[in-house]
């Protein structure tokens, strides 16, 4: 590890030029105040700007290395993105400011709205949540303030497939819901018996991803929507891998009634070494009434027409604020600027190259003897290798790639996840890689396996070129060290 | 094509290597009677150049008005620096750090944060963020009923002075996990909580507080919080962080300290940006910490012995315990938060204190000033921080229009959350005298 920042303090030292000259006294008593200094850094502004470069090379990126992370769409970040949303008037303005002093930023939000819908075949977008998580919990708090509007008050199973994002069954909970999993077939598709055996007068609905977390596309879905409705219950469509599918097949042509999209995948917003994020959600018609608020209308007076806010006199049933304003805005101008860059057939060609891509490493890393979970199928814009052979056979386990791949300049694939596929490496490749890159990566998977298979290369302790070797996690957890203490 | 670096070879290679003819095969799993021919409301592409003119005609339509408002998001100068590192490919286009060997830069940041903002909020453990001080109010409600086990009632009562909205949000997601929020009373005069009026044998599983409170006052935390341990209850301290330089931390107040602290993080070196993206804070006594919903980074050693960060804990996290996880919580506000730790370090307690001061300062004069005018005085007697709420002898919504037709935004309409004709304003370090002045001119121009 690098010297903390706190290691580097010396007693006087600040960075003068970015605090405001001094000033008067404070009129506030006594007992108000504390007596104790808190220990923040004593550092020039120098030895700041040094230390957190130096520490951002010690990070992977998308910048810089290719990041094939399964189910988070590590595409490129257009920097154009960055720099609008940057704008001092965009930077500048106050949540709270009046909409005759937002009209630029209201307009964007509006467009943005009208855009999702469109490639989601929704009925309405409400931008507020500010991750895939909460987005989750808007659309399963709606799916239950809809039962609950009709006095449909017993309806309280969730149901999620075994291979769902463990954001759906903690969010079910954190809803009041009771969770049911059911079990994916050996195909990747929904087990339908399964399925038809929870279905029932307590149903409150099911969450899917589609194509789901194998990298496959759920062939059934309209089975399952018809089976679903007829039993009373309602569809929520998890957007992870809505990048897979835009401008070919929307979510609610399946027939699902409520969706969040993640921004920070499919629309290329940043994830900022674990977020921000955003989680819009996007509902069909009997949902509209309630929408987490505030979402942006428009309406016109006098000829001219205004954006403003529809809050809670608009949307009285809605299921409420899920933020302090109007969730994550910054994040949402840069969705905005980079589908305007992009335009209608660079969505639809954002699904085709992503595709192509997945399975292109998909039939490269077969030919090269990797076994996939699903052979038989097409990959979305992800697949799943499993080393189920390699590690029984040469123990190379997917945390050993993964590992490995990291000193060979690639982040590793996701790793164990779906649960239900053993030694499971799930790679994403994304639209903005190249087939030079791809081929590197095949390379280096190629040369990791040979090398444990034929020289015996043991990655137990890989990787070694980090700037730390591998980590105790137990020591972590169990000789907890969270901050700094001087002493 | 924007972003896709495919030449009309590698695409046809690529095809050859599928076996497939078109992309469009690659496709043919999905039901035909499902598929859509093309996107309507999404517009042609922008270049660059042409997003570009868009955006900055857009941008000025908002105009940079003389901004004091705060309400929960304070305008403060923020040094370049923050921005320029926060914005490096590596710190930006980065992923949760679960790859611990090749995202140390992030976990140190984490790891040097969490550090900062238990100093500050005098509390122990830190967590790596929440989304932002509204959604982190109901994750330390969650969080007290786990925690405080004893107490069964799910009953969560919040003092005058924690911001409206934060309420709202607290219910819309905790409302629906038995949880039910109730305020206390009200002292009319200071505006803070009326101690003669406090409810008995209510049984709380947790008492939250605000310093400063919503409309600006001083409330006397830690008679509060002692209430609050008194009834059994958790004591949830909601700070902002850029007074804590100054005012006493939440970890200080009372005989014991909070249990738990929440709050926004926006003064600590983040845009206004029209509410987002922030980051919620939240830090506790150690005792809680496998309570705590969200990520945290730990510091281990490595195979040789050297010491290293790793996320940790994650027992407690959604993608390990599923539906058994202390919250659905997974994507945070890790960027905030790598901006956050820059701004600190730039500021230290000292600039940080300075900031404070100068607010106070500012606010001070502008209060003072607008208490001139006829028809304006203090809605509530007492000290106050950086804010404060104004009482007016006729409605704010007209006052307000008036000033913003000049460019000046002068404070949050009240009057909804205070039952009466009220204005909430708001100076920070970032008005000069002049600006200040100019604002006082505008209202008694506007009053007369």
């Amino acid at each position: 590890m690098s010297e903390l920042i706190f290691e580097k303090s010396r007693g006087g030292r600040r960075a003068f030029a970015q605090a405001p000259v001094e000033s008067g006294s404070l009129s506030i008593p006594e007992k108000f105040l504390r007596d104790d200094k808190p220990r923040l850094p004593e550092a020039s502004e120098l030895q700041t700007v040094r230390h957190y470069t130096r520490l951002s090379q010690k990070n992977f990126s998308i910048d810089t290395q290719f990041y094939p992370l399964g189910s988070c769409t590590m595409k490129y970040n257009p920097r154009a993105c960055n720099a609008l949303a940057l704008l001092p008037e965009f930077a500048g303005r106050h949540p709270l400011g009046p909409v005759s002093h937002g009209q630029g930023f209201l307009t964007c939000m509006y467009e943005l709205q009208e855009m999702l819908k469109d490639v989601t075949g929704m009925k309405g977008v409400s931008l507020t949540p500010m991750a895939g998580a909460q987005g989750e919990l808007a659309g399963v708090a709606m799916i239950k303030a809809f039962h609950d509007s009709r006095g449909d008050t017993e309806r309280t199973e969730i149901i999620c497939p075994d291979a769902a994002h463990g954001t759906n069954p903690a969010t079910a909970t954190m809803c009041g819901c009771v969770v049911k999993e059911i079990p994916t077939l050996a195909d990747g598709d929904v087990d339908m018996e399964a399925l038809k055996a929870v279905l029932g007068p307590k149903t409150a609905g099911i969450m899917l991803t589609n194509p789901s977390t194998l990298g496959v596309f759920e062939r059934h879905i309209k089975l399952i929507a018809d089976m679903v409705h007829d039993a009373g219950g309602l569809l929520y469509y998890d957007g992870a891998n809505l990048n897979a599918i835009l401008g070919k097949v929307r979510p609610g042509d399946m027939d699902f009634d409520v969706i969040h999209m993640n921004l920070h995948k499919t629309f290329s917003t940043p994830h900022g070494g674990g977020g921000p994020g955003s989680g819009a959600v996007g509902v069909n018609k009997r949902l509209l009434p309630f929408m987490p608020i505030p979402v942006v209308k428009k309406r016109e007076v006098k000829g001219e027409t205004i954006y403003d806010w529809a809050a809670e006199d608009d949307i009285p049933q809605s299921i409420g604020r899920l933020s302090g304003f109007m969730g994550n805005s910054g994040v949402l101008l840069r969705a905005y600027v980079y589908m305007r860059m992009l335009g209608r057939d660079g969505m639809e060609r954002v699904a085709e190259y992503a595709t192509l891509n997945a399975n292109y490493l998909m039939a490269r890393l077969r030919d090269a003897g990797f076994e996939l979970a699903f052979p038989e199928r097409r990959a979305s814009h992800e697949f799943i290798v499993t080393l189920k052979h390699e590690a029984k056979e040469f123990h190379l386990t997917a945390m050993d790639v993964a590992k490995a791949l990291l000193d060979k300049n690639f982040h590793a694939p996701t790793t164990y996840f779906p649960l239900l596929v053993p030694e499971c490496l799930l790679i994403e490749p994304t639209e903005t890689e190249s087939k030079e890159t791809l081929d590197n990566f095949v390379a280096a998977m190629i040369e990791i396996a040979r090398a444990a298979r034929e020289d015996g290369v043991d990655y137990k302790e890989a990787p070694y070129k980090m700037p730390v070797r591998r980590l105790d996690d137990v020591k972590a957890a169990r000789e907890l060290d969270l901050r700094h203490s001087p002493d | 094509m924007p972003f896709i670096p495919h030449t009309e070879k590698d695409t046809r290679e690529m095809l050859a290597a599928i076996g497939a003819d078109s992309i469009e095969d690659l496709f043919d799993e999905i039901p035909a009677e499902l598929r859509i021919d093309h996107l309507h409301e999404v517009p042609e592409a922008l270049s660059e150049m042409e997003i570009s003119r868009l955006m900055r005609e857009r941008a000025a339509m908002d105009g940079s008005p003389l901004c004091f408002i705060g309400a929960g998001a304070y305008e403060h100068h923020i040094p370049t620096a923050v921005w320029d590192l926060a914005t490096r490919g590596e710190f930006y286009s980065a992923y949760t750090p679960y790859q611990a060997e090749a995202s140390q830069g992030t976990l140190q940041t984490i790891y040097e944060y969490q550090t900062m903002i238990t100093e500050l909020t005098g509390l122990d453990v830190s967590n790596a963020s929440l989304y932002d001080g509204a959604s982190g109010l109901a994750e330390a409600a969650l969080m007290a009923v786990r925690a405080n086990r004893r107490v069964k009632t799910g009953l969560v009562l919040l003092a005058p002075g924690v911001n409206p909205v934060y309420e709202h949000v607290a219910e819309a997601i905790a409302g629906s996990q038995g949880l039910t929020f109730e305020w206390l009373p009200v002292d009319a005069t200071t505006g803070n909580v009326a101690f003669d009026q406090l409810p008995e044998g209510r049984n709380p599983v947790a008492v939250v507080m605000q310093q400063p409170t919503f409309p600006g006052t001083l409330e006397d935390v830690d008679r509060l919080t002692d209430w609050a341990h008194a009834e059994g209850a958790f004591a949830i301290g909601i700070a902002n962080p850029m007074t804590l330089a100054l005012l006493k931390a939440p970890g200080h107040w009372g005989g014991h300290g909070v249990d738990i602290a929440c709050g926004e993080g926006q003064p600590l070196g983040v845009p206004l940006s029209s509410g987002g993206p922030y980051f919620g804070y939240m830090t506790c006594k150690q005792k809680h910490v496998r309570q705590m919903p969200g990520r945290i980074v730990g510091r281990t050693t490595d195979l040789d012995g050297n010491p290293g960060f790793a996320l940790t804990l994650q027992a407690r996290e959604q993608h390990i315990r599923r539906s058994k996880a202390t919250s659905n919580i997974c994507t945070n506000q890790g960027l905030m938060v790598t901006a956050a730790t820059i701004y600190m370090s730039l500021l230290g307690v000292e600039g940080l204190a300075q900031v404070g001061r100068k607010s106070h300062e500012n606010t001070t004069r502008l209060v003072e000033g607008l208490c001139t005018i006829d028809g304006i005085e203090r809605l509530y007697a007492g000290p106050y921080f950086h804010e404060a709420a104004l009482k007016l002898d006729r409605p704010v919504a007209p006052i307000l229009k008036a000033l913003a037709d000049k460019n000046i935004l002068g404070g949050f309409d009240l009057t909804n959350d205070a039952g009466t004709d009220a204005l909430l304003v708001c100076a920070t370090e970032t008005k000069t005298a002049a600006d200040v002045d100019a604002c006082i001119a505008a209202f008694a121009e506007a009053m007369s």
